[in-house]
């Protein structure tokens, strides 16, 4: 656009600088202008909405943040967030270690296999896209009717991980399809040529250059794992315990945060697990393009 | 194995199938015992006295995602336009990461946000208890805002340059191109991410429980406290047993259907503007 307009400045006011048209032209329209405006002040209060979220956030916290907030054991004396720091860690790999291999083998399907079955995908599909749309209280409502109570795991970290992993299952399925996607052609066919079968070629060949996609989606639903609360409350529950085992309550630091936030007791560790919570998010966030970046550098 | 692969693609149909399956179980029992027309429409909310009333608490839901809307909407919309057609080359990486990053701040954090922030500003301002609908209006607002930017923003960049080019030859102005060419053009893209909006709107629970007052009636005004169905499910479930659990979750069953409608809605929305593109 910039090449057009210069090239008629050119052709008919050769005199007149760019920016002083530029100018003129947006006097001449008084509604550009003020549509000019709206779109550059719209932007700025988006990026300042989240720029002051974060700082204020930072701010008010880092000076919170002491040694004894990361006890091992909590104690209402202390308020550790050490606990919930460790289930999340727990329940992030347990729920992982379900969500990925179904989400991969299920994108697998869906690429590699399904070919002519226009029907059966189309139900799956429509299937994920509607469990991505659910909101996370409703998933909290079935984990607890189907895991806590049917099947009678109790409050527990094993309830709240499958709960979690099936929350984040069309996240993988999807990001995992469009990495599979991407992969050209060319590699199935090479390796079909030198005489590898299907299963060889799929594991050999096509997952490992779809490496990086899957893994930007797995840091993804990391992301939303660390920071649900809905689901997780009355799955996984509240106790501010490390869980000795599978079958224990705990809570992860987004519970944590609600739990002190909820009592006006605790502002100054709640500002604390505020900036864990946000350090948390930033690190995913930058991992997650790095990855991105590395994809792009294959490309 | 490819049984293997056919069972893991069809563990998000078993999911959805469970999902509903105990819901509805679950739920429309305690609809039936309550009466459909008393549940959907009753205004009280009394679960010491067994009467149970959502119409509060549905129109709640709907008041403080409207409001989301009308604050959230305009911003997004303007703020994909900057970020697919103003902004500097050299910004655009930094700032898509930013409303990436703002996708990706747990809701708790909003909420927590919105108590220590925007609810004592509320407060000075209108002079009123601060943890009132607007407050939340406003918070939900700003957290459905890299949804819409992120769908309508490739909706915006879908639009074929030579429509944009030809409206410039003709002499149109870069605002009057966008606003009058462009954004028609993406007209479909763009209604879907609103959609998109409202579904992360009305299910949004942790954010509205910390700021928007929960008081079981009536939503009167912006500057009175409101519960949505979200919260009046987190709010009570913990403590809740017989009939009035079943309610609340006869409650969730109406939060699926309301978002089972919305996702209808934007598939056909997202088939349309596929068909549009091609």
């Amino acid at each position: 656009m910039a090449e057009i307009n210069t090239a008629v400045a050119g052709e008919k006011a050769p005199a007149v600088s760019g920016v002083r048209r530029k100018r003129s032209n947006l006097l001449a329209h008084p509604g550009s202008a003020v549509l000019k405006g709206l779109v550059w002040g719209a932007a700025g209060i988006t990026f300042l909405v989240l720029l002051f979220l974060i700082g204020y956030i930072l701010v008010m916290g880092i000076p919170n943040l002491s040694p004894k907030l990361f006890a091992w054991e909590y104690t209402t004396e202390n308020v550790s967030m050490l606990p919930a720091i460790v289930t999340t860690v727990m329940l992030t790999g347990l729920s992982l270690l379900i969500a990925v291999p179904v989400g991969v083998f299920a994108a697998i399907f869906l690429v590699e296999y399904a070919g002519r079955q226009k029907k059966l995908v189309g139900i799956i599909r429509l299937t994920a896209e509607t469990l991505s749309g659910i909101p996370s209280i409703v998933y909290g409502l079935f984990g607890m009717l189907f895991f806590v109570t049917a099947l009678h795991w109790g409050l527990s970290v094993l309830s709240g991980s499958l709960t979690m992993a099936i929350m984040i299952l069309p996240l993988i399925m999807r990001t995992t399809e469009e990495a599979l996607k991407s992969v050209p052609d060319s590699y199935r066919e090479a390796s079909f040529g030198v005489g590898a079968g299907k299963l060889r070629t799929i594991f050999c060949i096509v997952l490992p250059a779809a490496v990086p996609g899957i893994l930007a989606g797995v840091i993804l639903g990391i992301g939303r794992i660390v920071g649900e609360t809905a689901a997780l409350l009355y799955t996984l529950g509240s106790v501010a315990k490390v869980p000795g085992s599978l079958m224990d309550s705990g809570r992860t630091l987004a519970i944590h945060m609600y739990s002190l936030s909820s009592e006006a007791l605790y502002m100054d560790q709640s500002y604390a697990t505020a900036v864990v919570l946000i350090v948390l998010v930033l690190l995913i966030n930058w991992l997650s393009a790095w990855v991105a970046k590395r994809v792009g550098a294959k490309g | 194995m490819k049984v293997v692969f056919l069972l893991a693609a069809c563990t998000s149909v078993l999911a959805v199938a469970l999902i509903c399956i105990f819901l509805f179980a679950n739920g429309i029992p305690a609809i039936g015992e309550i009466g459909v027309l008393d549940f959907l429409t009753g205004t009280k909310w009394k679960p010491g006295n067994d009467i149970y009333g959502i119409l509060p608490f549905i129109m709640g839901s709907i008041y403080v995602t409207a409001g989301a809307i009308v604050i959230g909407v305009p911003i997004a919309i303007l703020t994909s336009i900057f970020l697919a057609r103003y902004c500097p080359k050299r910004l655009y990486p930094l700032l898509k990461k930013a409303t990436e990053l703002m996708a990706g701040v747990p809701s708790v954090v909003y909420g927590f946000f919105g108590l220590v922030v925007l609810v004592p500003v509320i407060r000075q301002v209108f002079d009123c208890r601060g943890n009132v609908m607007l407050t939340a209006c406003i918070l939900l607002g700003i957290m459905i805002l890299p949804t819409v930017i992120g769908v309508t923003e490739s909706a915006i960049r879908s639009v074929p340059e030579s429509y944009y080019e030809g409206s410039l030859a003709l002499g149109a102005t870069k605002e009057r191109t966008i606003f009058r060419i462009i954004l028609p053009a993406a007209k479909s893209g763009v209604l879907a991410a609103v959609v998109l909006g409202i579904g992360r709107a009305i299910g949004e629970t942790m954010a509205v429980i910390m700021i928007a007052g929960n008081q079981p009636v009536m939503p009167e005004s912006l500057l009175k406290g409101v519960r949505t169905l979200t919260s009046n499910i987190v709010m009570e479930m913990g403590y809740a047993a017989d009939l009035h659990r079943e309610a609340l979750i006869a409650t969730a069953v109406v939060l699926f259907v309301f978002i089972l409608i919305i996702n209808l809605c934007v598939s056909a929305l997202n088939r349309r503007s596929e068909h549009g593109g091609n």
